[in-house]
């Protein structure tokens, strides 16, 4: 049947967005968390500047998406890419969106020196970084294993937000001029904790796609 | 087991040396529409004609297994196939009323089987337009011929005179696939109406229209029941990769 030809070229840009949008979110994520660390406020701004380009391609994907389940009535595994298509990039969306504001705190901290270097901020980042790229990767191969243990990873991310909580509690406790920084860092503990929530929607996204179950990573 | 429900056990045919369908076994639920999809030459709709012998009138065609109906095994030798098919009514793709008034085409079913009493028919006859919404647009032409209507309206002319013998299962051969969109419309909705008093199998090559109008959905390829499941199930996430494949578009 030669009808699909039309079907598969709107699928694989679908497809092409998803990637780029993932490309652009990891190094929105880098790039503030190293504005964070230099308490740079010009690469800040630039991370905020190209937040919109992300929620352009979350459009783009909407209305191929809409296109393509009215004009090919798709069914099974191609109607779950669409569906998976879409949530992805919601997900993708919000961390672009998190990655903004951890870049306007480094804009609320412009002119500040940090109270101490950053450790556990950047480690988590780093690891978050990785969920994304693993994320896209096991949407374009496809691999559920990877999805796993992808998800699995939240688990170190969610230790180390942890410890981030405790060491910023007991430095506001001992000396309360450091609460403003120390709130702040805070926030952007929880940024990319909720950053790596998404990946791991993603994850699940990508389990559904190919066995069509949800299964519930963010466990 | 009701009146509605029914199986099939094993069941192939032959047409000579071809086997056609290949020992399928499935079961019909009480009044739910199954829909049989598959490519052009699976079995599909071969099988469908089995299910009320209507094979029996193909030269070299050859049935083994079972169909059980009412406690009965119709693929019998002894199977009275007049009675059988009174109980189980046929549609074909192509409306075939016969040259005869609206009226007549919908009596003549309920008179081969011996009813004569005038306002016993008329009743069975408005009954009949009715529940194929036909009613209305037919009433005051009753005696006109059943050729004059439209194609969808004879379609549905068809359906009437089929329930006309009180069946409990309708077999329907892609019943809309010659209709404009509208009246397909219609006898989809039609459909939707006699699953309430029907058990109802129709073979179909629109697979949105399988999707929208049948509870469950087999997948029939070469003659073999390749998948039968929930039709939701099977239009989300069929467990094989061939029905996938077919429902797709990826090949027939």
């Amino acid at each position: 049947m030669v009808t699909r030809r039309e079907f598969d070229i709107g699928l694989e840009q679908l497809q092409n967005m998803l990637v780029e949008m993932g490309g652009r979110v990891e190094r929105a994520l880098a790039d503030s968390m190293s504005a964070l660390e230099k308490l740079d406020a010009e690469a800040a701004r630039a991370v905020v500047k190209e937040d919109p380009l992300i929620n352009q391609i979350e459009e783009k994907i909407s209305d191929l998406g809409a296109k393509l389940i009215a004009t090919q009535q798709p069914v099974a595994k191609d109607l779950r890419r669409i569906l998976v298509a879409l949530k992805i990039s919601s997900d993708l969306e919000r961390m672009g969106d998190l990655s903004v504001d951890i870049a306007k705190v480094v804009l609320r901290l412009e002119g500040q020196t940090l109270m101490k270097p950053l450790h556990d901020l950047p480690r988590m980042a780093l690891i978050v970084r990785s969920m994304i790229v693993e994320s896209i990767q096991s949407y374009i191969d496809e691999n559920v294993d990877l999805a796993y243990k992808m998800a699995k990873d939240d688990d170190q991310v969610d230790a180390l937000y942890s410890q981030i909580l405790r060491e910023m509690f007991s430095l506001m406790a001992e000396n309360p001029k450091t609460v403003t920084q120390a709130m702040y860092l805070s926030f952007v503990g929880r940024y990319i904790e909720r950053i790596a929530d998404h990946a791991t929607n993603i994850g699940e996204s990508v389990v559904f796609l190919v066995v069509g179950k949800r299964p519930d990573l963010n466990q | 087991m009701s009146e509605h429900a029914f199986y099939t056990k094993d069941l192939s045919v032959y047409y000579g040396e071809k086997h056609a369908v290949k020992k399928i076994s499935m079961d019909f639920p009480d009044r739910q529409v199954v829909a049989l999809i598959g490519p052009s030459g699976c079995g599909k709709s071969t099988f469908l004609r089995s299910l009320n012998r209507m094979n029996d009138l193909i030269p070299g065609a050859r049935i083994e297994g079972e169909v059980w109906i009412g406690g009965e095994n119709i693929c019998d030798p002894g199977t009275d196939v007049v009675r059988l098919r009174q109980k189980i009514g046929m549609v074909w793709q192509r409306p075939n009323p016969f040259h005869k008034s609206i009226y007549e085409n919908v009596a003549f079913g309920p008179r081969y089987h011996g009813i004569r009493n005038k306002k016993e028919l008329d009743r069975i006859v408005e009954e009949c337009l009715r529940k194929t919404a036909l009613w209305d647009e037919v009433k005051d032409r009753l005696h006109q011929s059943g050729l004059a209507l439209s194609g969808g309206q004879q379609q549905r002319l068809c359906i009437a005179r089929s329930l006309a013998v009180r069946p409990s299962i309708l077999l329907m051969d892609e019943p809309a696939s010659a209709l404009d969109p509208v009246s397909t419309a219609k006898i989809e909705e039609l459909i939707a109406e006699l699953k309430k008093e029907y058990t109802i199998v129709i073979v179909t090559h629109n697979m949105q229209q399988a999707a929208r109008i049948s509870d469950k959905t087999a997948f029939f390829f070469l003659g073999d029941l390749i998948e039968y499941d929930d039709t939701n199930r099977m239009f989300t996430n069929p467990s094989r990769k061939s029905t996938d494949d077919y429902i797709s578009g990826r090949f027939g």
